[in-house]
């Protein structure tokens, strides 16, 4: 039997909770009635406004755009009427302007047939300004712009375009689906970014548990020269930087992003977005999420329109069986907790799980015993617990000669400290006091 | 707007299921087999010991909750197994002032001082017996035959531990005698393997079978709260020096040194799975355990062989101890992304 590769240092083995959805086919949410769609769903600038209260919007057209280098487009996910302006929080903490758009009017994509355009006679730019003014995103988590990820930097060699289809975060399922169900998308998606970016290699890196999965895209990547990669099952085996070394061996620098050894990378959803953006001229107005966790009465995967609130979400797959004691966005790993019920579906939704309290566990924090059990888990290589302490004595600066900076707020640490010790919630802090500390320090 | 009760907590949103007081308890149920058998061989008075041990090491932890109105850190459990670890180090017939005055110093000065559980770089237990022992010795050295002693002989009687009983012979002997069991022979103590193996010699109360205290220390590497590293070195670096250089005692050469003797002799068995394993006092990572491991065996081996004193266990634990900072300062664990 060949060993599946995997990342070399650190990883943990939490229970995988897929089963539930894993084999569920994709299904359609019905339109909301409203949408809450905010302007900030990605790194960088919010996009500008271009609506205002009263005024009727048509489906997919664009409400906000794209301001700066680092920003990108968003679009309106249903026919309607723009009823008001609100400042929310989403779960990640950030602060965004979010318009509230009412159902009416007629649908001018939904139902219609699609025309597929022939990109192979784009040219570079084209397609990259498709990406930007289509809004299309990273859908892995971060939602950082993909025209800015797929520009290669100038004076920068470029080798490998990675798909990280490794998806493992317990109870997420949608890329699975995704994979299985719309892999001709995703080909294409794959197909679109070659033409953009020209690899030698484009290699797809899928956790094993995907058995399905692996077998239809190696099927497909024999046609289409794209080499798939099963992993070993471990968390976290979708980080990029662990995902790099997994699958090349490749060290990215301390402080440096994939580019600097030749990688460029991509999560399956964006790559779907890409195809639709390019292929059906259709922008970013819905994704797939996995709906799960016990509270939740069906767990499915899901086609939802962004700006759908987590209650409508919630109420398509049978409503709560439980009292949730927590919910999440994202995975159980680095999803952000809200309680916010009219909280939108964002572009960089990949989950929303309702956990109950046997799931989520509840332990009393004590004392650190020591036991190097975060330090086997780090996939950085970095002592959590020596930078935890330098933390708690006020030694910032030694934290951060420790490696506080290359922390990627995985929770692996966090996810198997005996002593309950929350690290990464006073990592993410620290970071954030060092950030504003070092800014004051620069002369100006 | 409409907001659940639902909790806001930072990632990671679930945990794995360990938890102080599970690692703490699980090493209580680890030391049982050892704690039961110590009642076979000595009746009831085990009890009053770990009683005394325990009850002082928890009282001492309560008042100092108390007194600094911190945490209540009962719960957590390490209290109790510090004086269930000075417990199994007591003769069993020791006075019941001495186990809960090495409780108390190891809860107050050792643990306390330095800012409690987690917190001491030396480990509690051990330090109690060698202040216990330096300040009381002759009752600290005062043995009993256990019960089901291989002479068949009643527990009220002293005698030496087999340790000992080797020390003091060499210092009237020279030479020509055949190893530590050809010693004990010829002074009028046999003992066989299967008796040491056993418990069924003088030591102290929990120390006794070689047997159950490495049952119980596998369940511990297997529940992954032990790591392997430390016993193993521990006892592989110990055993080989043993055999190299202890055979030349008894007159004999090179790698002729009684392994076996000395492995399932004293407080070796307790010390390397139990006490060198303390989570809180050896390195961080398993390089640096290794080394720690590794350094136990040396100065146990010195400190047995060489040494004035019968035992070299505790001592050898507390040194390396002391090393433990240092070796954390230099083995760290190599991070992604910097350096080649």
């Amino acid at each position: 039997m060949r060993t599946l590769r995997t990342f070399s240092r650190g990883g943990i083995h939490p229970p995988e909770f897929k089963a539930a959805t894993a084999d569920k086919p994709i299904k359609n949410a019905p339109l909301p009635a409203t949408a809450l769609v905010p302007f900030s769903q990605h790194i960088g600038a919010p996009a500008k406004p271009l609506v205002s209260v009263g005024d009727h919007v048509e489906e997919a057209q664009v409400i906000g755009e794209s301001v700066g280098l680092l920003s990108a487009a968003v679009h309106s996910p249903i026919p309607g009427l723009v009823q008001e302006f609100r400042t929310i929080y989403l779960p990640s903490g950030v602060k965004t302007e979010a318009v509230v758009i009412e159902l009416f009017g007629k649908f001018s994509r939904s139902g219609k047939p699609v025309q597929r355009s022939d990109w192979g006679s784009f040219s570079k730019e084209k397609i990259l300004g498709i990406l930007r003014n289509h809004g299309v995103v990273g859908q892995g988590g971060a939602a950082f712009p993909s025209h800015v990820k797929f520009s290669i930097p100038k004076g920068r060699a470029f080798e490998v375009f990675l798909v990280n289809a490794a998806e493992c975060e317990p109870y997420l399922s949608a890329d699975h689906r995704v994979m299985v169900e719309h892999t001709d998308d995703l080909i294409e998606g794959i197909q679109i970014v070659r033409r953009i970016l020209n690899p030698t290699r484009v290699v797809v890196g899928i956790e094993s548990n995907k058995k399905d999965a692996v077998d239809i895209l190696t099927r497909a990547g024999k046609i289409h020269d794209i080499e798939v990669v099963p992993l070993k099952v471990k968390y976290p085996q979708g980080a990029e930087k662990n995902l790099i070394e997994a699958i090349l061996d490749r060290e990215v620098p301390s402080g440096k992003l994939p580019i600097e050894v030749g990688v460029i990378n991509a999560s399956v959803g964006t790559l779907v977005s890409v195809c639709q953006a390019v292929r059906d001229d259709r922008p970013v107005i819905d994704r797939v999420v996995t709906v799960s966790g016990g509270a939740v009465k069906n767990p499915s995967n899901i086609l939802v329109r962004v700006g759908t609130s987590v209650r409508d979400l919630i109420e398509e797959c049978g409503g709560l069986v439980a009292e949730p004691e927590r919910f999440i966005c994202g995975g159980p790993m680095m999803g952000f907790a809200f309680s916010d019920l009219d909280t939108p579906i964002t572009k960089g939704t990949s989950g929303i799980l309702a956990l109950t309290s046997r799931e989520v566990r509840y332990f009393s924090q004590t004392a650190c015993l020591s036991c190097g059990k975060c330090i086997e888990a780090c996939p950085m290589g970095l002592s959590p617990t020596t930078i935890y302490k330098n933390i708690d004595h006020g030694r910032l600066d030694e934290a951060v000669k420790e490696g506080l900076a290359d922390c990627v707020f995985c929770g692996a640490c966090a996810y198997c400290c005996p002593a309950h010790i929350p690290l990464v919630s006073a990592f993410r802090a620290a970071r954030g006091r060092h950030r504003r500390l070092s800014s004051r320090r620069r002369p100006r | 707007m409409m907001v659940s009760k639902a909790l806001i907590s930072s990632s990671p949103q679930i945990h794995a299921r360990g938890s102080t007081r599970s690692v703490m308890a699980w090493v209580l149920i680890a030391l049982l087999p050892a704690g039961i058998w110590s009642l076979f061989l000595f009746g009831l008075r085990p009890v009053l010991v770990l009683a005394a041990s325990s009850g002082a090491a928890v009282l001492t932890e309560y008042l100092l909750n108390r007194i600094f109105r911190g945490d209540n850190t009962l719960g957590d459990l390490s209290a109790v197994v510090t004086g269930v670890l000075v417990g199994f180090n007591m003769p069993p017939h020791v006075p019941l002032f001495i186990p809960a005055a090495a409780s108390v110093f190891a809860i107050a000065v050792v643990k306390w001082s330095f800012g409690g559980l987690g917190a001491n770089w030396m480990n509690p237990a051990l330090a109690g017996r060698v202040f216990v022992f330096s300040s009381w010795g002759p009752s600290m050295t005062k043995w009993t035959l256990p019960a089901l002693g291989g002479n068949g002989v009643t527990d009220t009687i002293s005698g030496a531990t087999p340790l000992g009983a080797v020390k003091v012979a060499l210092t009237s002997t020279t030479g020509g005698m055949n190893g530590p069991m050809g010693l004990l022979e010829s002074t009028g103590n046999p003992v066989t393997y299967l008796d040491l193996f056993l418990g069924r010699i003088p030591g102290s109360l929990g120390e006794m079978s070689a047997l159950l205290l490495i049952l119980g220390g596998l369940l511990l590497v297997i529940l992954r709260i032990v790591n392997w590293e430390i016993p193993l070195t521990y006892l592989g670096t110990f055993a080989l020096l043993i055999w190299v250089f202890d055979g030349g005692r008894y007159g004999g050469g090179l790698f002729s040194g009684d392994v076996l003797f000395h492995l399932l002799s004293g407080g070796l068995m307790l010390g390397a799975w139990f006490m060198a394993s303390d989570m809180v006092t050896v390195p961080l990572i398993w390089k640096g355990r290794i080394i720690f491991g590794a350094g136990c065996g040396l100065f146990t081996f010195i400190f047995r062989s060489y040494g004035s004193l019968p035992e070299g266990v505790s001592l050898a634990i507390i040194l390396m101890n002391i090393f433990t900072p240092l070796i954390d300062k230099f083995i760290v664990p190599k991070r992604y992304g910097v350096g080649s």
